[in-house]
């Protein structure tokens, strides 16, 4: 389905994940970060290139691997991201939702 | 869409590899998708967050039929040591933690981990003898008080 965000028509599934990653940019990024009540700082923009960079290389997303990314610690990241961290930064970042249960 | 489930309390009463991490995914399932959790230790599962004998549980290969191997080989020496190394491998395969680094991962996803006081007196263990993650010994009384919003469920391990 269609979603407008940023004023621009972008291609979404039901939960709102980006379906087509080349729609993606900082301007759409920010968008869904506000609708998440996320206002995105620096340390955000480091775990958003550090979790496009993991689904470039088509490696899976879990918890575990947060905590040994280098990037941010497991409590950072809960704080950058309240309520379903893994699940917020994907949606942020436009990237699938992580289907791991860690 | 969010869910009703607002908070999941967990009591975790056995030690075997198979309950302690169904209460351990469970826990971090739940904080993942922004649901409060707590786990309260009691009884043999208070090994769990013992030091000592954390990285040590072994899963239950008697009187389990879903192992299906036999109760009376289930029995016998090294069958069970055996069972529980080729677990850890699958897991490991999985990219499942294995006990203690969970435990970090579940304190620092804001999971409280609880030791039942009873039991800790029961088995004359001390503060020391617990992860430095554990948030305190608290009775069954005190930990129903944690069940304070709509939405809470007790689950029993």
């Amino acid at each position: 389905m269609k979603k407008l965000i940023a004023n621009r028509e972008i291609d979404v599934n039901e939960e709102g994940y980006l379906i087509d990653f080349k729609q993606w940019d900082r301007e759409v990024c920010e968008c869904i970060a506000g609708e998440c009540n996320v206002v995105m700082t620096e340390k955000h923009w480091e775990v958003i290139e550090y979790l496009q960079d993991k689904h470039r290389k088509e490696e899976p997303l879990s918890i575990r691997g947060i905590k040994r990314s280098g990037v941010i610690n497991i409590k950072e990241f809960y704080n950058l991201f309240p309520g379903g961290p893994l699940k917020k930064s994907t949606l942020i970042a436009g990237i699938p939702k992580p289907k791991s249960c860690i | 869409m969010s869910t009703k489930v607002k908070k999941m309390l967990f009591i975790l009463s056995k030690a075997t590899i198979e309950n302690a991490y169904a209460a351990f995914v469970m826990a971090n399932g739940a904080r993942m998708e922004g649901i409060e959790s707590e786990i309260f230790f009691t009884f043999f599962g208070l090994e769990a967050i013992q030091k000592k004998k954390l990285e040590h549980l072994h899963v239950a290969t008697v009187g389990n039929p879903a192992m299906h191997i036999p109760t009376m080989l289930g029995g016998l020496p090294g069958v069970e040591a055996l069972a529980t190394k080729m677990m850890k491998k699958e897991m490991e395969k999985l990219d499942m933690p294995p006990i203690g680094e969970f435990l970090e991962i579940l304190s620092d996803s804001g999971c409280k981990l609880w030791a039942c006081k009873l039991a800790v007196e029961m088995f004359h263990l001390e503060e020391k003898d617990f992860i430095d993650d554990l948030d305190g010994i608290l009775t069954i009384g005190d930990f129903y008080n944690r069940a304070d919003q709509e939405g809470t469920q007790i689950l029993f391990i």
